[in-house]
């Protein structure tokens, strides 16, 4: 049933090559899920999300410190070996000091049609940020319409808005499902679906959700749904990790990763004008920990998805180096155990010692089970 | 032999003025609520010259040099390195935050009695950290009122007037919230006080480094580290504007009369980022071969203001007062303090490490470098991004570079005798012996 989802994932530069030849138009590689897509959407442009391979490599050391996160390391490195050769542009939208780098290193040795270094606030909790967001969103999209030649007009930004929320509401939907005793489907199927979203156009991707939804109801998985988790944290699309998790008698019921929730569980509510509703969105998105402060409203979103999806116990991950996460994770995880959560931390790195963490893991469900015993 | 002195040279006249205004600063801050003052914490690049509008009995500490007073103290500093991962922080953050956590999580302040809780937090984010830093100061110290403006707003190039609107706008609320949580009237007046003196200390700043393109460079890098330290701490200050006056007059003076920071003055070099303070012997040890660091974009560029000269050349920023700008109330005030800083030369590389690398090459032309010491600095991620990238410029453009990794605030990620080790095929590379 996740099939085409599993597909457009691996052979994701397979796809938007193929894209790029069946219509004729632009593809846009992004770091960070704060770039607001439905502009290029709205301007014919595919935007797909650079991600790593999960390869050990030896290209990135002259260009990005060690101590920067693997994943930063990783997406370059994607560059560097000419696997993003087919792209027109390259953009960031402005978030944490690693994956700026990646942007910086890239534009500097890879050469591209068109760049673009996104300002964006980090200050989200001031009510500054929306109009400085506004004024940002509106300079971008006449860039955009230089590069493309295209104007947007508020009806192509119309149409793309309500693509991207329809993408929303649909893998919102199936996220619901998975509240239910039987989820009807896998941390892992859940997170190849939001990621092939990303690097997808939304209009298929929705075609393809619809087709799942229709059937997800009557799915019968044939598996033990074993002990209900969450996954949470830096930046993942460590597939193999969450496959080896499922397969120790536990599946993943909902996640706060911009792979995942973080990117999509709002929608650009209309109320006026469209560029004001986008940039509303996407400081009333679910945050990166870059951009949460001074409260950390963070925490009490990830203890509500955990009480409504029913979680048991939690599996806090972070990339090494990642600062924005590394600053949260402590208070994260005294929270969650204060709300009955057991969590376990493990950092990962481009690839994970999935052995290791297998001992770990069991470990950690046995834990949270011998306590189920006593309850 | 490159040991044969050359030029004379004679110890800092002012040198001990300087260590007074640092050892009053926290001292001052400790005893603030004996005097019925206030406290507050923020970074060495937040706006301190807002909360001097609260009156003259207010009082700050910075965490980044407070953080570097500890990592001098190697002994104290591994408690609080300890302290904090105990409380379940991780390794590879910000040392000197490490440091500073430690301290307030131990309660024992670097210069002696009990770390001295402050009233409020007031600080700003260009850094994944600098923001995070404080949340937690507040979680450790049971809530305290927190204060941040945000300043990524792009490259000053690239500055429109809605950018600079972001950040007064913040500013303006920050004035409101300060009030609020002080429950004190705010003064204009000493705000825009402050505000020249910011302008003033932190172009005089500059005008002293300028002084140090001359050969033989009359300053040498090691000890530029605890003189421009005092911008860090109060950079709106009168103390500290009058002082880098008196500084630039006496530096002034060693120039005209040929007094060189090192004797053997042959090897000119420059590095980055801040050094691993506990290990500042390093910087005497390029002395054995006639070799000095003249500066870096750091010590440069951290507090002070730059801009090109009419002939081409880098200088000090033209202030307000001497652009006989006179400021006439609060918005006015803002307006300058933020346009000022947001054309800090340090602040540029959080968007591009090829304006960095330009700012560097610049300072190796200028300033008349034989190579460059560039310092992987584990510690800090905020002025370590991009460096890689630097590396790659500085060779493109001909100078030679010598890095070592290490950490400005975490002792047990630097290791002197292997860095030394660096320096001497360094030296050999370019020619020089002890």
């Amino acid at each position: 049933m996740f099939d085409k989802f599993k597909d457009w994932e691996r052979n994701r530069h397979d796809y938007a090559k193929d894209w790029q030849q069946r219509t004729g138009r632009k593809v846009l590689g992004y770091f960070c899920t704060y770039v607001p897509e439905e502009i290029l959407y709205a301007a014919g442009v595919l935007p797909v999300r650079i991600l790593g391979s999960h390869e050990p490599q030896d290209v990135t050391e002259p260009h990005i410190f060690g101590m920067f996160c693997p994943f930063c390391r990783d997406c370059l490195a994607q560059g560097l070996k000419g696997r993003y050769d087919y792209l027109d542009g390259l953009m960031i939208a402005q978030s944490c000091l690693h994956i700026r780098q990646t942007y910086t290193s890239w534009v500097k040795h890879i050469p591209i049609d068109f760049t673009y270094y996104m300002p964006h606030p980090m200050k989200l909790q001031s009510p500054r940020a929306l109009p400085y967001l506004i004024e940002e969103i509106r300079v971008f999209k006449k860039a955009v319409e230089e590069w493309t030649g295209q104007e947007i007009t508020d009806e192509k930004l119309q149409n793309a808005i309500d693509v991207y929320n329809e993408n929303r509401r649909l893998m919102r939907e199936i996220y619901d499902l998975r509240k239910a005793g039987d989820p009807k489907l896998t941390g892992e199927e859940a997170m190849e679906m939001v990621i092939s979203s990303q690097m997808t156009d939304k209009a298929e991707h929705n075609e393809e959700l619809k087709k799942v939804l229709a059937q997800l109801p009557s799915r019968e998985t044939g598996r033990d749904i074993g002990t209900r988790l969450m996954i949470l944290g830096s930046e993942n699309d460590d597939i193999e990790f969450l496959n080896m998790v499922e397969s120790c008698g536990a599946t993943f019921v909902v996640d706060d990763h911009c792979t995942g929730t973080r990117y999509f569980w709002n929608e650009v509510e209309h109320n006026g004008d469209l560029i004001e509703d986008l940039a509303q969105r996407y400081i009333d998105r679910p945050r990166c920990p870059s951009k949460d402060w001074e409260e950390r409203t963070r925490v009490e979103h990830i203890v509500k998805l955990a009480n409504e999806w029913d979680v048991k116990g939690a599996i806090v991950i972070q990339q090494k180096f990642c600062d924005p996460h590394e600053l949260d994770i402590p208070a994260i995880r005294k929270t969650l155990k204060e709300n009955g959560v057991d969590n376990l931390f493990l950092e990962f790195d481009v690839t994970v010692p999935i052995g290791q963490f297998k001992v770990r893991v069991e470990a950690f469900l046995e834990m949270i089970s011998e306590e189920d015993l006593f309850d | 032999m490159t040991t044969k002195e050359l030029y004379k040279t004679r110890p800092l006249e002012s040198w001990g003025k300087a260590k007074e205004i640092r050892q009053n600063y926290y001292r001052d801050y400790a005893k603030a609520h004996e005097k019925g003052g206030l406290r507050w914490a923020g970074g060495a690049w937040t706006f301190g010259a807002i909360p001097c509008g609260l009156g003259e009995d207010v009082w700050s500490i910075t965490s980044e040099p407070y953080g570097a007073s500890i990592a001098a103290n190697k002994e104290f500093s591994q408690k609080c390195l300890e302290a904090t991962e105990k409380a379940g922080y991780a390794r590879d953050l910000c040392s000197y935050m490490r440091n500073y956590w430690g301290s307030v999580i131990l309660n024992e302040y670097a210069f002696g009695g009990p770390f001295p809780k402050p009233d409020f937090l007031w600080q700003d984010h260009i850094c994944c950290s600098h923001a995070k830093w404080y949340q937690v100061v507040s979680d450790l110290e049971g809530g305290l009122p927190n204060f941040c403006i945000d300043v990524s707003v792009g490259p000053y190039h690239e500055i429109t007037k809605h950018k600079i609107d972001y950040l007064v706008n913040q500013m303006h609320d920050g004035i409101e919230w300060l009030e609020k949580v002080t429950g004190r009237t705010y003064n204009d007046e000493l705000l825009i006080e402050a505000v020249y003196n910011e302008c003033r200390s932190t172009s005089v700043w500059a005008e002293i480094c300028v002084l140090n393109k001359v050969v033989p460079a009359p300053l040498e890098e090691k000890t530029m580290y605890s003189l421009y330290v005092l911008g860090t701490l109060m950079k709106h200050s009168k103390i500290v504007a009058d002082y880098y006056e008196e500084l630039r007059d006496e530096v002034q003076d060693r120039v005209d009369n040929q007094i060189a920071a090192i004797a053997n003055e042959q090897c000119r070099l420059m590095s980055d980022t801040q050094p691993p303070w506990g290990f500042l012997s390093l910087f005497r040890y390029l002395e054995k071969f006639g070799a000095l660091s003249v500066g870096s974009l750091y010590t440069f560029g951290l507090i002070g203001m730059w801009e090109d000269k009419p002939d081409g050349t880098w200088g000090p920023r033209t202030t307000p007062q001497q652009q006989g700008i006179e400021i006439k109330d609060r918005d006015q005030a803002l307006r300058i303090l933020a346009d000022w800083n947001l054309s800090k030369p340090e602040w540029q590389h959080f968007y591009s490490p090829h304006l960095k690398t330009d700012m560097m090459v610049r300072i190796a032309k200028e300033w008349k470098l034989d190579g460059v010491m560039l310092h992987y600095n584990r510690g800090c991620e905020g002025l370590s991004i991009g460096i890689a990238e630097n590396r790659l410029g500085l060779i493109d453009a001909g100078y030679p570079v010598m890095t070592f990794e290490g950490n400005m605030g975490d002792e047990r990620e630097f290791d002197l005798s292997k860095t030394m080790g660096r320096v001497d095929a360094f030296m050999e590379t370019l020619g020089y012996k002890k």
